[in-house]
């Protein structure tokens, strides 16, 4: 939707001269005020802006917590207590940064959920996805490094536990498990290098970000219908319609991580990592942050060796293997149409995708024994099941339902079954509304 | 000879080539030190030898030094674990080698080559489960050895992983006895 000229017009003289020297207000009235979006956006549309705000949240208490977080293993657990006792709102900072890294993932995983059940990935938008791929990657290495550094139980041996993932790697392993560690175990140096690079990621997912809004802009938005924007009637300007809702899914979304923030702040943690780092004692049960359990029961769902491959590197190429597969997801779904609405089969199984994600977070939380673990295998199972199977051969042999012909009929023919006293929403007739 | 008259390859290919490869190189002559610094720095390198003094322990007691951050075990075995260890038939072993540093990489995991000679009792060995780095659980575990509490990994009295999803036996670090109650590790 990048055709079109421009039709910002300056009004000022010093926006005509800025205009003809560096357009730079033009360049955001045209992404934010006057780009088209498509009429018929739902709520599952808001979460790109919420992530926008959630990194910005987080890169702005980062930046502050910096200031007084000491990365040194004889200092960090200490400074990170002062913050919370001794240094002015310090509580309030890191309570910010510690939920609002949870609720970015919160955001992060209903938007890529959106994007799978709208088949949102499909051409022309392949780099668009994968640009979101690369730029959860980088969430995951930043979340992972940021919860080393309060130098807790969890952080020590959660940290332990995942370099040591690289030790698998045949004949090399031990060499770059050494050099991501800066020594035989983690210890200060490790911490120091974390400490540098979980402030560096964030800025690298930032520029991640302007290209991924880049690359949006260019092949505009898809929706819920999956229908590509054809005439003027199925488009809204992006201000106010997409501003507005966007702004209210935003303060939804904020009322309930202040309500973490405030009343549940440590629910989404582990008790553990309120007790120093101790190179010489495990505890009992190792388990990573939420946002990391299903890729964790995957990794312990290998117990038994594939030919030449042993178990340890067999579960650590399964965990990776997991995310591979979203990079894939364009590549994979061969089904013409986007959206699951108008795909019975794809859609029953997306939800049954939804559900084994969930299951596996749970099994990820519980002990690596007994029947979980034929449980986390089951599960995994079925998780690679729907990328390598589901996603190929649903698109060759559904059958889906009539689409409509465009998003202004899909959005006439709904409101009419919705009764003719009520009032269509704001975004749906834009025409009558001013 | 007339100025279009080159061969192939001529000067100016070879000019491209050549400049192309010095670009190379340049680039990871650069590259290098932003790889090296990652790597152990030498006050990391130089903790790497530690001296026990093992006086004090008596059959059935252990103790646990810190060795390049990582916990090293030193216990000097009752004559049952020693019976144990011996009577295991090597061909039930999980890792059928020794992952002794001071023996040949491909040193059968006998109960003696998990040892030092002439010193049998004295079981030396870092106590880290060799899945993903916990700590295992002394004198714990079915075989009476070592139990990991994280992923369950059973190992027996010479810390040979004999269940569990452990691939290899803890490692026994590079040590000798530099008295009859010393002994340096590293």
């Amino acid at each position: 939707m990048s055709e079109g000229h421009s039709t910002y017009t300056p009004k000022t003289g010093i926006g005509r001269w800025f205009d003809a020297r560096m357009p730079l207000p033009r360049l955001v009235y045209d992404s934010f005020v006057a780009y088209p979006v498509p009429r018929n956006l739902n709520y599952a549309w808001t979460f790109g802006g919420i992530l926008s705000i959630m990194l910005a949240a987080q890169i702005l208490t980062g930046i502050v917590l910096a200031m007084h977080y000491a990365a040194d293993s004889t200092l960090a657990f200490d400074s990170v207590e002062k913050i919370m006792r001794d240094v002015n709102s310090g509580w309030l900072l890191r309570y910010l940064h510690s939920n609002g890294a949870s609720f970015f993932f919160v955001a992060v995983y209903i938007h890529i959920f959106r994007g799978l059940y709208y088949g949102s990935y499909k051409a022309p938008r392949e780099l668009l996805w994968i640009l979101g791929c690369i730029i959860y990657l980088l969430m995951m290495a930043t979340g992972f490094m940021g919860y080393v550094l309060p130098w807790g139980q969890m952080s020590f041996w959660g940290a332990t536990v995942i370099t040591g993932f690289f030790s698998a790697i045949p004949l090399v392993g031990d060499w770059i498990q050494q050099l991501l560690l800066g020594g035989f175990a983690v210890d200060t140096p490790t911490l120091n290098r974390f400490f540098s690079l979980h402030y560096l990621l964030p800025f690298m997912i930032a520029g991640v970000v302007v290209l991924h809004i880049w690359a949006l802009h260019v092949v505009g938005q898809s929706n819920p219908t999956g229908i590509e924007v054809k005439s003027k009637t199925d488009i809204v300007a992006f201000t106010p319609y997409a501003t507005i809702k966007d702004a209210f899914g935003m303060i939804v979304f904020l009322f309930v991580f202040a309500y973490f923030v405030f009343y549940l702040p440590n629910f989404l943690g582990h008790p553990d990592n309120y007790t120093v780092a101790d190179p010489l004692k495990t505890p009992a049960h190792i388990v990573p942050e939420w946002y990391f359990l299903p890729f964790y029961a995957i990794l312990r769902a290998i117990t038994f060796n594939i030919g030449p491959i042993n178990s340890k590197l067999g579960g650590v190429l399964a965990m990776f293997g997991s995310i591979a597969m979203l990079f894939l997801v364009p590549w994979l779904d061969t089904s013409k149409v986007r959206s699951a609405v108008y795909r019975p089969w794809y859609k029953l199984f997306f939800w049954l995708f939804v559900i084994d994600a969930v299951l596996l977070g749970w099994l990820g939380s519980q002990p690596a024994e007994g029947s979980y673990v034929f449980m986390a295998q089951m599960a995994t199972l079925f998780y690679f099941a729907f990328f390598l199977v589901a996603l190929p051969v649903l698109g060759l042999i559904e059958t889906p339902r009539r689409l409509p012909n465009s998003i202004t009929e899909a959005v006439l023919e709904k409101n009419k079954g919705g009764g003719g006293g009520h009032p269509a929403s704001a975004t749906a007739a834009p025409e009558t509304k001013g | 000879m007339s100025a279009t008259d080159i061969q192939d390859p001529n000067r100016r290919d070879f000019l491209y080539v050549a400049t192309g490869m010095a670009a190379v190189v340049g680039a990871g002559a650069v590259a290098w030190p932003f790889i090296d610094q990652m790597r152990p720095d030498a006050s990391t390198l130089a903790l790497a030898s530690v001296e026990v003094d093992v006086s004090s322990l008596e059959p059935g007691m252990s103790l646990v030094v810190k060795w390049r951050g990582k916990p090293v075990v030193v216990r000097n075995r009752t004559e049952k674990e020693m019976k144990d260890g011996e009577a295991v038939n090597l061909a039930q072993l999980k890792d059928p080698l020794a992952r002794n540093a001071n023996l040949p990489a491909d040193a059968p995991a006998t109960d003696a080559n998990r040892t030092t000679p002439g010193k049998e009792a004295w079981m030396v060995m870092v106590q880290v489960c060799t899945h993903l780095g916990c700590i295992p659980l002394g004198q714990e575990g079915e075989f009476g050895g070592w139990f990991c509490p994280c992923h369950g990994s059973v190992y027996d009295t010479a810390g040979r992983v004999r269940a569990g999803p452990a691939p290899e036996n803890m490692s026994v670090p590079v040590f000798q006895f530099i008295s009859d109650t010393k002994i340096r590790i590293g």
